[in-house]
């Protein structure tokens, strides 16, 4: 049953993602990107997981590997996407001065 | 915390993660976007930590503080020319943590003899080892080839194909041995499976030459998300499995945008190098070359200008003077507009970013599609280290290897004007018979220092 359940999860996840990604403009590709790949970083959920538990001494030291790698995927893409988005200007429109 | 609760908690960051997404389809709402998305993360990871199953926050502690310090310091660093290369490594490191959350969770179950996993859960983490660590030491490749520090042509092994089959074939057959035999796992297997991933990687993207890097880059975002969903799936966390396929989806619709911009098949991008193997027929002509104070007088007298960027823009870093010359012809009264090629550069929409860089207003970046109907009523083009994605060869010479690949038809302008630094041919290596077309003037010289030249001109 519990396979059949994630089974569900996963195509209805994939099927949202395509409907979210196909509207976006060719001009956010790149952003886009960099934004997707900071959310592949939830890798990082599993690994603390790992990383923290009552396992053997092997397995607490992949997992902290893991949590290292995802968290810089996680804050490194995060950033760099704010970075580049923060790019993004329309027009100046005339300055209102208050 | 209770396990429904840390549940619920996860629907809140998917949520998050969902709305994230769907605001990053504007220019306008994209910074917000990212943000939230940034806090469904963070939400998920301290609803994580309150988890009964954790009972030290040593090792968390110091293993994430490290990376996001390295994360930050890489993201507060980096030059947007060097974007495609960045995201490489992000991805790379995405899918090193899949790799290994796969294999520490074949010790799930604490204690437990490892025989008693199911054989789904053996798949698993199988795949997200596999996935992983074709994702790392895939992305570790691109990441050579973008900086150079690896040939970006493509390099083809004799037999490369059936080598890359047969690990697969490999591959897989680890797999029934562990289905079958669950104990053999921890010893010996584990390392073959990784070894057999890290190699697939690197198989997998060294016969791809640079052209097509903007397809190997999303395709390998979207390997990183597919990862992270099937380590998902090994220790039974629904968030790893929903944000992993949401990444992993877009990726998909990324490559394919990508592709169909090249005309071009995924299958044919993955295992055939751009090699010019068919002989486009041979282009012959005079080159008009012009001289930058000529150029200019033409420009003045332009109402309607195009710019055209392609990599050559990058790696001049002429973005900042494109954007001035840009506003000194606005000034002079000529509608100036940027035409984008959605492969130009290294990475998908790589010169909207150089340009917003740049202060240029989005609102000018226009799509090959918007630009192509009105391109003959437009005064002058200028190609700005752009060849394959303007080479007319794609639209009239049926044996031309790029033939068919939808460009920007800008040898239909009055007048182009194309700089360049040589007459050497693009990524493809196919000639281009536009710089010995009719309306065509040639700039050669570095990009930024011909700009510099007119725009002192209009300086004058």
């Amino acid at each position: 049953m519990e396979t059949v359940f994630l089974g569900f999860v996963l195509m209805l996840s994939i099927f949202l993602g395509f409907e979210l990604i196909s509207k976006v403009p060719a001009t956010l590709h790149t952003p886009l990107m960099s934004g997707a790949n900071a959310i592949s970083g939830i890798t990082v959920v599993g690994a603390i997981t790992l990383a923290g538990g009552p396992m053997a001494e092997w397995a607490t030291w992949l997992g902290a590997a893991a949590v290292f790698f995802a968290t810089v995927n996680v804050v490194g893409g995060y950033m760099v996407t704010d970075r580049m988005l923060g790019m993004f200007k329309t027009k100046e429109k005339p300055e209102v001065r208050s | 915390m209770s396990v429904e609760l840390i549940g619920a908690v996860y629907i809140v960051s998917a949520i998050l993660f969902i709305y994230g997404l769907k605001l990053l389809s504007s220019p306008a709402t994209a910074v917000r976007g990212n943000q939230l998305s940034a806090l469904g993360m963070l939400v998920a990871i301290v609803v994580t930590l309150g988890s009964r199953e954790i009972i030290d926050f040593r090792w968390i502690g110091g293993a994430a503080t490290l990376g996001a310090l390295v994360g930050a310091i890489a993201a507060r660093r980096v030059a947007m020319t060097g974007m495609p290369e960045m995201v490489a490594l992000f991805n790379g490191s995405g899918g090193i943590a899949s790799l290994l959350v796969g294999w520490a969770a074949l010790d799930m179950g604490s204690g437990e003899d490892p025989s008693t996993q199911t054989a789904f859960t053996i798949v698993t983490i199988l795949l997200s080892i596999l996935i992983g660590g074709v994702t790392f030491s895939g992305s570790i490749v691109a990441w050579g080839k973008l900086a150079e520090t690896i040939p970006s042509r493509a390099i083809t092994l004799p037999g490369q194909q059936i080598i890359t089959l047969l690990l697969l074939i490999a591959s897989i057959g680890c797999g029934i041995a562990m289905v079958m035999q669950p104990e053999a796992w921890n010893a010996t297997l584990i390392y073959v499976v990784v070894a057999l991933s890290l190699l697939l990687g690197v198989m997998a993207v060294i016969p791809i030459g640079g052209a097509d890097m903007p397809v190997v880059i999303s395709l390998l975002n979207s390997y990183s998300g597919l990862a992270a969903c099937a380590a998902g799936l090994a220790i039974n966390n629904t968030i790893l499995i929903v944000a992993g396929s949401l990444v992993g989806a877009a990726g998909i619709i990324l490559t394919n945008i990508m592709c169909k911009a090249m005309n071009r098949s995924l299958s044919h991008v993955l295992f055939s190098g751009f090699t010019a193997t068919k002989s486009a027929t041979k282009v012959e002509g005079e080159v008009k070359p012009i001289v930058a104070e000529d150029a200019y007088l033409i420009l003045e007298a332009a109402s309607s200008v195009v710019m055209v960027p392609g990599y050559g823009m990058a790696v001049a870093q002429a973005q900042h003077v494109v954007r001035e010359l840009g506003e000194l012809l606005e000034k002079n009264g000529a509608e100036v507009s940027y035409a984008i090629h959605p492969v130009a550069g290294r990475m998908p929409g790589h010169m909207n970013v150089l340009l917003a860089e740049a202060n240029v207003p989005y609102e000018q970046l226009v799509e090959m599609d918007d630009i192509n109907p009105r391109i003959e009523n437009i005064d002058v083009a200028i190609v700005i280290g752009a060849n394959d994605v303007v080479n007319p060869a794609a639209r009239e010479d049926e044996n031309s290897p790029i033939y068919g690949m939808p460009i920007i038809n800008v040898d239909y302008a009055r007048t182009v004007f194309v700089l360049k630094r040589s007459m050497a041919s693009g990524f493809s290596g196919v000639d281009n018979p536009l710089f010995f077309g009719q309306n065509t003037r040639m700039l050669f010289g570095d990009a930024k220092q011909s700009l510099s030249s007119i725009i002192a001109a209009f300086k004058e």
